[in-house]
């Protein structure tokens, strides 16, 4: 690492080589993530020639600042004033207000805490069974047995999917979150193997493919009364598609290594249930399943007495800040009854998840299962990781349940 | 600086000082009202930092807003009249000695 100026514009913004889009960096990123808090409040990343910032004020001030670091020049490394997007930008993660006012507000609907109730029962029963079913097994892998077999169980039928092409989802989703990060083999690979999945997903999100009363029905009736377009409705669906399901993947596959690593928490839930959502959520801030997304700078700015100009690309460490020790108590703990309001893993500010009701609803009720039903979780096999640029999350996850 | 009142759901009464321009819902988290769960952080989005405003109060409050209606629509513990996200509501001095009761449950 070295202080360097950069152009003139930034003489005490530390420079650093790390790139945190390398496979090395994904085995262990917390020694890099201490290293880029450490450095100072805004850094800067000589690999992808990007600003970064990695403590929790910095990541909540940027996150809060919509109008300033703005979206719709791309939630990833490629600035869409500058480049094409791989695809058609998102009308509610890739833009500002005023445009994103309206589709946000259809979404909020859509994802409401009203409509959670609606769903919530069928949600829990079908965790009930899941977590029943591989008791009798006993022995299976947490990754597709669990973490993708129930969100797979239960979102697409929410959303109103037809039952054929469902193995498009979390390919496609895979390929949305790769193309977040920079133009590395992950991200290329990803891409060049997109043309199933995209035409899949494209023709899910017409009107006609989706069944009465789904949330992606819903949007499209936003659209019969006006509040966006019959042209809208379809990119909105598409992004209930995109991070609707590898999210919560990742979520539940993240609370699910923490009990199993964690002994005495899962015993803490065992004992009282009523955790079973602040377990979920605290393992989102832990591990944070969303690990990054960046802004573009639409003015000269300064952040935290360091100037950035204008139309330079901002990358948010969010898992770094979740676990900043300026923001949290043993932020490195896993801890069921942390009082856990405020971390970034969903995001803050207006783009904060539109979809973490769904999250918590999904994570809470497999955590309930397992506090009732499960004595203990124990890994009995190889960990693998799983790599993409932007999402934490693992292949492999080999446990065995013992019965409570 | 202002106070807030909160009530408990068991009617145990808490004062607490709130500083001006921090919403409700901060304020009950800097004492550790654990009856405020606020899992959004303030975004307007879960609804679970729902309170009852003391009726003599309502009126002094800001309307609620088209995204607090939705939301409120979805709390865990009944919607009544007087119910508000504590999130929404903005301490300023003319809110100095606010009563805000607790629900039972928020998720």
């Amino acid at each position: 690492m070295s202080a360097a100026a950069d152009g003139g514009s930034s003489s005490t913004i530390p420079r650093l080589g790390i790139d945190p889009f390398a496979l090395d960096f994904f085995d262990d990123p917390y020694p890099t993530h201490q290293e880029l808090r450490e450095a100072g409040p805004v850094v800067y990343l000589d690999k992808w020639n990007v600003y970064g910032v990695a403590r929790y004020a910095e990541v909540h001030a940027v996150l809060n600042d919509p109008m300033t670091f703005c979206s719709s020049r791309g939630a990833g490394l490629s600035d869409f004033a500058k480049e094409t997007p791989w695809r058609p930008p998102s009308l509610i993660l890739e833009a500002d207000p005023p445009a994103h006012t309206r589709t946000r507000a259809v979404l909020s609907k859509v994802l409401s805490p009203a409509v959670m109730k609606q769903i919530k029962d069928r949600f829990v029963a079908a965790a009930a069974a899941k977590v029943d079913e591989l008791l009798g097994r006993r022995h299976f892998d947490a990754i597709p047995d669990l973490a993708e077999a129930y969100p797979l169980s239960v979102f697409p039928d929410a959303m109103g999917l037809r039952q054929e092409g469902r193995e498009h989802l979390l390919p496609y989703a895979g390929v949305v979150f790769n193309a977040f990060g920079p133009p590395n083999e992950l991200r290329q690979t990803a891409i060049e193997r997109s043309m199933p999945h995209q035409a899949y997903v494209a023709e899910q999100c017409q009107r006609d493919s989706l069944s009465p009363g789904g949330f992606g029905a819903c949007i499209h009736a936003f659209a019969k009364n006006g509040e966006i377009t019959d042209a809208e409705a379809p990119l909105l669906v598409r992004s209930l598609l995109s991070a609707g399901l590898d999210t919560t993947v990742n979520g539940i596959a993240a609370a699910i290594y923490c009990l199993a690593r964690y002994p005495e928490q899962m015993a803490r839930l065992r004992d009282d249930p009523s955790l079973a959502r602040n377990a979920f959520e605290e393992a989102v801030r832990f591990e944070s399943p969303v690990q990054t997304f960046f802004r573009t700078t639409t003015r000269d700015v300064e952040i935290s007495g360091n100037r950035i100009g204008e139309g330079e690309k901002v990358l948010m460490f969010l898992a770094a800040a979740n676990r900043d020790p300026r923001r949290w108590t043993d932020p490195d703990r896993y801890d069921i009854t942390r009082k856990i309001s405020g971390h970034v893993g969903f995001g803050s500010g207006i783009h904060m998840c539109v979809g973490q009701l769904v999250a918590r609803l999904e994570g809470e009720a497999v955590l309930t299962a397992f506090a009732r039903k499960v004595g203990s979780v124990a890994i009995s096999g190889p960990v693998k990781r799983r790599y993409n640029n932007t999402l934490r999350g693992l292949e492999s996850l080999p446990i065995t349940l013992t019965p409570a | 600086m202002p106070t807030i009142t909160f009530i408990h759901p068991d009617n145990r009464r808490q004062r607490v000082e709130a500083e001006i321009g921090d919403s409700a819902m901060r304020t009950a988290l800097a004492h550790g009202i654990d009856e405020i769960v606020a899992e959004c952080g303030g975004n307007a989005v879960c609804a679970t930092c729902h309170v009852y405003v003391d009726e003599a109060w309502l009126p002094k409050l800001a309307p609620v807003a088209a995204d607090e209606d939705d939301l409120l629509d979805g709390t865990a513990s009944e919607r009544l009249p007087n119910s508000r996200l504590s999130c929404q509501i903005k301490i300023t001095p003319a809110l100095d000695g606010l009563v805000l009761r607790l629900p039972e449950r928020q998720t």
